[in-house]
């Protein structure tokens, strides 16, 4: 504890490190001929979305009648068929008594809807999450049998395990996409996520293996000594402690996996890498758009360790 | 009680064949307390293990009230629930609160409500003298408790007999007088024990009969006194005068 009185100067060097990093990034980039426009990429985060509202048959105004911030339009046809039209006070194109015909623009009403980094983004979280769960689903389902004392379960489990260990996800998802997806007409969101959930899955059951064999065998004996059996004995004495070992390596396994759920793009998934590479093709503002889906994702990730750091203290009360 | 008929669990394993229990038979009678001693190795673990089917024995019958631990239509786990064990090195869940500790077989094995479990451990606590710690978990406990919390925690199940496997030898000095009061007021209750110990005090003391093995074998048995002051057998001598 000696040392704690003397990381200031550290702290500083840090600082000055990382700002001299910043600035020769900063430097290198300003040797290029690039123009930076970061005022383009606000746009793709949210935008003000405007409806247009049309006169949906032939009529007359009827009345005007504005309130705050909006402004309802009454419309009466010839034939007495009325129709109230709300929209943005501002936008009003017309005048009391006007005769409109059908399709003619009334006015509008805008509000605000997420851009492509949004929808991507979220998409992203999604895919992960539920390639997430299920991966720990089949990552411990898969963990159990490799330890079954029967042989062709554990034998199952291990030829699973190691294909998926020994080939490249890009190559998995191509796969499930374009061969299992095809035999079984899979929809390329269902073949992604399936691809994903199978890639962790392997990854979570040699984490699971390893917690669980981590547990010392007294725990198993004195269970089952009490007459317990032994899934009663798996699920109330060795998963809850195994669980609390192997959270920091399944939270390292999920970190990676959202990361490399950007691999689904390549299937044409509209994930936050995809709305990337779309946004660019319109902006050209190559370097501004990788920086923020780079910064994008460090933000899910960041919260789910924070999230897994909070759980990991819970545990920690029976240490 | 228990009745073993030549009970054999053997091991073998990259070439070599270890003969953890070879050919063991004895009785032990309602309420009566069995010393079992013997070398390192010699096969105790492996036998008391046997008796409540942890270890799965290679041929011989072992009867506890009767029924069969060989036969195949057996369930092991009714059984494990009738003979409770005390293991060297605790085994408590570290998970689980004291209190926890003994109402989770209770309730998942003898299905009793929570508060039926609860009302049998404060008893069971109390009993053993570690009724303030309900709510700690085990690491906060000293050895001692510890293994006063694993007693407890078999006898939670009501067990007809209870088996303990060196229970005091990862116990600092201090803390053995602690775990064997308790065992003694066991066995005065008359509860069935077989007990694997090195504590000659405690065999002296409490034990009806002595059983000495070596090699996986019953070498000699006989009661307190008998061991204490004329062993037969030349190996029985030779182990006695190392321990006591
Ligand atoms: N699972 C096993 N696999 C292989 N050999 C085993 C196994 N369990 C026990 N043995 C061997 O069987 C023999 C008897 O072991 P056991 O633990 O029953 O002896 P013990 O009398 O309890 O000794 P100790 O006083 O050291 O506890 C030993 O040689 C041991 O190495
Ligand atoms: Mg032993």
């Amino acid at each position: 504890m000696k040392a704690t009185g003397q990381t200031w100067p550290w702290r500083i060097l840090l600082a000055v490190i990382l700002i001299g990093m910043a600035a020769a990034i900063w430097g290198a980039a300003k040797t290029i001929d690039y123009e930076w426009r970061w005022y383009r990429v606000p746009q793709y985060f949210f935008y003000e979305a405007e409806d247009l509202k049309k006169a949906p048959f032939d009529s007359v105004v009827s009345a005007i009648e504005k309130k705050n911030t909006t402004t309802a339009v009454t419309l009466t046809s010839e034939s007495g068929e009325k129709a109230v039209l709300e929209i943005d006070s501002d936008s009003l194109k017309v005048d009391a008594q006007d005769e409109l015909f059908m399709g003619d623009t009334v006015g509008l009403t805008s509000h605000w809807k997420m851009g492509p980094l949004m929808t991507g983004m979220w998409t992203t979280i999604w895919i992960s999450f539920i390639s997430g769960v299920l991966g720990l689903i089949i990552g411990l389902a898969t963990g159990l049998a490799r330890i079954s004392k029967n042989y062709t379960v554990s034998g199952l489990a291990i030829a699973y395990i190691e294909f998926i260990r020994g080939t490249p996800l890009l190559v998995q998802i191509f796969i499930a996409y374009f061969f299992v997806g095809t035999v079984f007409n899979l929809s390329r969101n269902v073949a992604g996520i399936g691809a994903l959930a199978l890639f962790a899955g392997a990854y979570v059951a040699e984490i699971v293996r390893a917690g669980i064999q981590s547990i010392s065998r007294g725990q198993m004996e004195a269970a089952r000594s009490l007459g317990m059996t032994v899934p009663q004995a798996m699920l109330d004495v060795i998963l809850p402690q195994a669980l609390k070992r192997i959270l920091p390596p399944l939270s390292g396994q999920f970190i990676s996996l959202i990361k490399d759920s950007s691999l689904v793009s390549v299937i044409a998934i509209t994930d936050l890498t995809k709305s990337g590479r779309e946004i660019i093709t319109s902006t050209f503002a190559t370097f501004e758009v990788w920086l923020v889906v780079a910064a994008m994702y460090l933000v899910i990730t960041s919260v789910l360790s924070q999230l897994v750091f909070y759980m990991e203290r819970r545990f920690a009360v029976s240490d | 009680m228990i009745r073993a008929e030549n009970v054999k669990r053997i091991f073998t394993g990259r070439g070599v064949t270890v003969r953890a229990v070879d050919g063991v038979s004895t009785q032990v009678a309602k309420g009566e307390v069995v010393v079992v001693i013997g070398p390192s190795g010699s096969g105790k673990s492996t036998f008391l293990r046997c008796i409540n089917g942890l270890e799965i024995f290679d041929s011989g019958h072992i009867y506890i009230d009767g029924v069969d631990l060989a036969d195949k239509k057996t369930n092991l786990n009714k059984i494990r629930a009738e003979v409770g064990m005390v293991f060297q090195q605790f085994n408590l869940f570290p998970h689980k609160t004291v209190i926890e500790n003994l109402t989770l077989a209770q309730i998942r094995v003898r299905k009793r409500s929570r508060e039926v479990a609860e009302i049998k451990a404060r008893q069971l606590l109390t009993k053993v003298g570690i009724s303030e710690k309900e709510q700690e978990y085990p690491s906060r406990l000293s050895g001692g408790q510890q293994q006063r919390v694993a007693i407890a925690r078999a006898l939670a199940m009501d067990p007809k007999i209870m088996l303990f496997d060196e229970p005091t030898s990862a116990l600092d000095p201090e803390m053995v007088g602690e775990v064997l009061d308790v065992m003694k007021q066991l066995a005065r209750e008359g509860m069935t024990m077989v007990v694997v110990t090195h504590e000659m005090g405690f065999a002296r003391e409490v034990a009806d009969r002595v059983i000495f093995m070596d090699q996986g074998k019953v070498v000699e048995v006989g009661t307190p006194e008998h061991f204490f002051t004329s062993p037969q057998e030349e190996r029985t001598k030779l182990f006695l005068k190392q321990v006591l």
